[in-house]
Order: structure tokens, then C-alpha cells, then sequence
């Protein structure tokens, strides 16, 4: 008795010294973001682009970044999402049963998941070169739009594998085609493509090894496809690298502009997924 | 009874991976009756029954062999139009599965992937479906609701509706009732009885009472055969197999 109460209390302390972990690492970096980012984050930062070169200068702000990432994740999510909608769907709908082929292809989009973000920025520079183009904002898209595929692809898979097959055997049965059916599945899913429009957004987003190379930066404010692009993780690379403690201070206002992005996606994403549950059969 | 078939299958066998679902099944289903298929869990009712709209086609490792005749027609004929012989039949499934749209759009779904967009006649098919069903009254005030927002029971009688909206002559109920309570389940069975003055029912059921209460004749089935068909009365109260009388009685289930 006592040893079954002992292993009891022990794993609940486990858990919640874990739980107390994780949550007071989340706080300290957002603390550590705010301390060291609000006492730079002024009008200005978010309003202009750099005033004294390649972010090292302690003018103007980065609008550019801001920008320049709002592009290249959002073009890469939306293409992303053309894509990624068609294969769920056809690994889910048009197999029939050749579970085999559908589980292989899983798979395959695991080992895409796993691979790390540089190793497609490095092939997306390949395609560049291939192609002709130079760092842009096309280039940055691409690339991206690489990383984010196979996350939009597993997650859509998962959601619509929560759809009940008897779902689509009613529509089927009132002599829909299998791409009518999957039209009523896209509708039942709408709650689902948010929460994996949030995930590749926030990756995409976020990330600096894609973009290195295909993005390239610029101080400008991309008016077409084949301008480069500056990034906000890579402005807070390079503004972090520098030695002056101002320019310093600027980068964690940056990252700070980075984290509220994400969270405007994050509330705007569920909000959203609230909205279009309503009509959801379970 | 069998002069005039509406469903006829022959020599009908489901495996599914090295398991044999169906053996060898040949039945006649009368026109414009209710016929009830029983018997216990995993039996193969439910195969039996999804192989008659061709359901199944997408199962893993399937293989049917066999012919089903509807109107003549056999649809595992390989230039069969597998959507031409589904709207044929309307299926219930054991619950209710609305789909995400509102309710007018639920039952204007099947007739407008056919081919109907005037908004007068959807209007009506809308109406019509849901005064056959019983509906009208209860939802007449918010057709532009989710489907969802309905009860239960009110939901099952909405997927009835959806699928006669697209005029099938078969209407095939897999344990249509089993998620409902009493009093929905009896507005189930009391609308079976009503339409089987248009329709051919083919239901699917493990209530002995529902068969019946609504089924004009009986199918047991046990171990993927057909054990015996006959009218409703004879197979609960004088069956001629021993099997079937066992399972009625309650010793097999």
C-alpha cells in the first residue's frame, strides 16, 4: 500500500516539476523579449525601414523585415496550402485500398518533416541556380513553401482522418463523385486547414536557414518577386551580431515584433476554427 | 413474393484479406416491402447490405464476386455508372452524419450535384422532403441553421430527407435507429411503414421488435449465409431452420 502511495506521489511531483518547467521557460523567454526589447521598441521600428545599412545602424526600423516576412510566410503558406490540400485529400480519398501506398507516402512526408530547414534552403538555392534567379523574394517563397509542405501535408492528413467515413459514404450514396465528396470533407475540415495554416505560418516564419540563401536581405521593402527580401529572423541575426549594445537592444524588439506576429496568428487561427466548427457534424 | 424482384443478388461472396465475409448469397428483395436483415454482431448484415449500393468498393483488400441485379441492371457490371445506381438508393446510416451546411442546404445537397439549381424547385424539393419526413413544422423557421443545431432524432429524420431528395426507388437503413431514443426510433419506424408505399426498404437491424414492427418479410443471416428468408411472421414465430429459431428465442447472439 504505502509503495503504490509513494510511486503515486512521485510521478505527480514529476509531472508537475516537468509541467513547471516547460511553463516557466515559456515565461522567461517572453520576460527576457520584453525586458530587454520594449525599452527599443518605438514608433519608428515598426513604421520605417533601416536608416543606416544593413540593420547594423541604430536609425530608422524594420519594417522591411516585418514585410519581407509577412511575404514570404504567407506566400509560402498559401502555395503551400494549393498543393497540400489536393495530396491529403488524395492520400485520404483516392487510394480506395491501397493502404500500403497511402502509409508509404505518410512516411515519406515524415522524412520531410525531420529534415532540417538549412537542407532545404540549400536545395531551394539549387533550384535558383538552376533557374537563373537570384536571392529574392521568389527564391525565399519557394524554398519555404518546400519547408512547409510536408507539415501542412501531415497535419490535413490527420484532420481529415478525424472526418467519419460515414460521412463521406452519405455523400456517396446520393451519387456524389468522389471530388464532390471531398468538397463536403473540405467544408468539415475548414476548422483543421486553420490550425495547419498556424503551424506552417509560424514555422515559416520563423525560420532563418531557408531564407539565408534564397531570400537574400535588402533594406528595401520588396516591390516585386525578384527583389530580395529581408526576414525578421534575419535581421535579429544580424542585429544580434553586432557590438553595439543598441543595436543589440533593437534585435529583441525585433524578435519581440516576430513573437506578437505569431500570436495575432495564433488567436486570429482559433478564432477562426471556432467560427467554422458551428456547422460540423461529429 | 420473388415475381417480382426489385434487388436481386446472385451467387453474391465478400472477402475482405484472407476473411470470407459473404458466402455464396442469393436472395430476391420484392419490390415496394420492407425486408429486415438480422442476426449477431459480425455476422455480415452490414456487408450485405452496403454491397447493394456498392459501398464498399474502397474497403482494403476487398474482392467481390457475385452479381446484384437493381431493376435489371447488375451493378458489379464493370461499365456500370457506380453514382447512376447509388442515387438509387438512399442509405441510413446508424447515425446521424448531417453534412456541415445548413438544413436547407443538407437536403438541396443530393439534388444539386444532380444537376438542379433553380431556386423554386430546390424550394420545393426542400419542403416536400421535409413534410415526408416530419420536419416541416419543427424547422420550417430556421432552414438556414446548421444541420447540427437539431436534435438527434431530429437529425436521422434530416439524413432520411437528404436522401429521398434525390429520388432514389431504394431506401437501405443500417441500424438506423440504434443512436436514437424511443421516441424518435418509433417516428423512424413509423415513417418506414409509411414509405414503403414508394419505396423498397432494405433495413439492417438487431431489434427483433423493429423487424416486426415494420418489415414485411426477413432475412437471418448468420456466419455470412443467408440461414432463411421468409415473411415476418413465420421467421420470428415458425422458423423452419433450427438456427433461426434459436437466435430468435435469444440462444444465439
Amino acid at each position: 500500500m504505502i509503495r503504490r502511495k509513494l510511486e503515486e506521489n512521485f510521478f505527480r511531483t514529476l509531472m508537475i516539476l516537468a509541467t513547471i518547467l516547460v511553463t516557466g521557460s515559456f515565461f522567461l523567454i517572453v520576460g527576457t523579449i520584453l525586458y530587454r526589447g520594449v525599452p527599443f521598441m518605438t514608433w519608428d521600428m515598426i513604421s520605417k525601414i533601416p536608416g543606416g545599412g544593413f540593420y547594423i545602424g541604430k536609425e530608422g526600423g524594420v519594417l522591411n523585415a516585418i514585410i519581407g516576412s509577412l511575404y514570404v510566410a504567407g506566400g509560402a503558406t498559401v502555395l503551400g496550402l494549393f498543393i497540400s490540400i489536393p495530396v491529403a485529400i488524395y492520400i485520404n480519398m483516392y487510394l480506395g485500398g491501397r493502404i500500403w501506398l497511402a502509409n508509404g507516402l505518410r512516411i515519406a512526408f515524415d522524412v520531410l518533416f525531420g529534415i532540417p530547414s538549412i537542407v532545404y534552403g540549400a536545395f531551394g538555392f539549387l533550384i535558383m541556380v538552376y533557374f537563373g534567379i537570384r536571392a529574392s523574394l521568389l527564391g525565399g517563397i519557394v524554398a519555404v513553401t518546400l519547408l512547409v509542405i510536408p507539415i501542412l501535408v501531415r497535419t490535413l492528413d490527420e484532420v481529415i482522418r478525424t472526418v467519419p467515413k460515414e460521412l463521406g459514404d452519405a455523400t456517396l450514396s446520393l451519387g456524389a463523385t468522389r471530388w464532390e465528396t471531398a468538397k463536403v470533407v473540405i467544408r468539415q475540415i475548414r476548422p483543421g486547414v486553420f490550425t495547419a495554416i498556424l503551424l506552417s505560418f509560424g514555422r515559416a516564419i520563423g525560420d532563418v536557414a531557408s531564407v539565408l540563401f534564397t531570400a537574400g536581405f535588402s533594406d528595401n521593402i520588396p516591390t516585386s518577386l525578384h527583389q530580395p527580401a529581408a526576414t525578421l529572423p534575419l535581421a535579429i541575426f544580424f542585429q544580434l551580431g553586432s557590438p553595439v549594445a543598441e543595436v543589440q537592444g533593437r534585435a529583441y524588439a525585433s524578435a519581440l515584433i516576430l513573437t506578437i506576429i505569431v500570436l495575432i496568428i495564433t488567436i486570429l487561427s482559433s478564432i477562426l476554427a471556432k467560427r467554422f466548427s458551428k456547422n460540423n457534424s461529429r | 413474393m420473388t415475381n417480382n424482384p426489385h434487388i436481386s443478388v446472385q451467387n453474391l461472396s465478400v472477402e475482405i484479406g484472407n476473411q470470407q465475409i459473404l458466402k455464396d448469397i442469393s436472395i430476391n428483395i420484392p419490390n415496394k416491402k420492407v425486408v429486415s436483415i438480422i442476426g449477431p454482431s459480425g455476422c455480415g448484415k452490414t456487408t450485405l447490405l452496403k454491397s447493394l449500393n456498392r459501398l464498399l468498393d474502397d474497403t482494403a483488400e476487398i474482392k467481390v464476386t457475385g452479381k446484384v441485379f437493381v431493376d435489371g441492371e447488375n451493378i458489379y457490371d464493370p461499365n456500370a455508372e457506380v453514382t447512376h445506381i447509388r442515387k438509387k438508393m438512399g442509405l441510413l446510416s446508424q447515425r446521424p452524419y448531417p453534412l456541415p451546411m445548413s438544413i436547407y442546404d443538407n437536403i438541396a445537397y443530393g439534388p444539386r450535384i444532380h444537376g438542379t439549381r433553380k431556386k423554386v424547385v430546390l424550394d420545393e424539393i426542400v419542403e416536400t422532403q421535409l413534410k415526408a419526413t416530419g420536419l416541416w413544422n419543427e424547422v420550417k423557421d430556421r432552414l438556414n441553421a446548421p444541420a447540427t443545431r437539431l436534435s438527434i432524432g431530429q437529425q436521422q429524420r434530416l439524413c432520411l430527407a437528404r436522401g429521398l431528395a434525390v429520388e432514389p426507388e431504394i431506401i437501405l437503413g443500417d441500424e438506423s435507429t440504434s443512436a436514437l431514443d424511443p421516441v424518435s426510433t418509433s417516428i423512424i419506424e413509423d415513417l418506414f411503414i409509411k414509405l414503403k408505399e414508394k419505396y423498397t426498404i432494405v433495413l439492417v437491424t438487431h431489434i427483433l421488435r423493429q423487424a416486426r414492427r415494420v418489415s414485411d418479410y426477413i432475412i437471418f443471416v448468420y456466419m455470412g449465409k443467408i440461414i432463411e428468408f421468409g415473411p415476418t411472421e413465420e421467421i420470428l414465430l415458425d422458423p423452419k431452420q433450427e438456427l433461426t429459431r434459436e437466435y430468435v428465442k435469444g440462444y444465439i447472439s
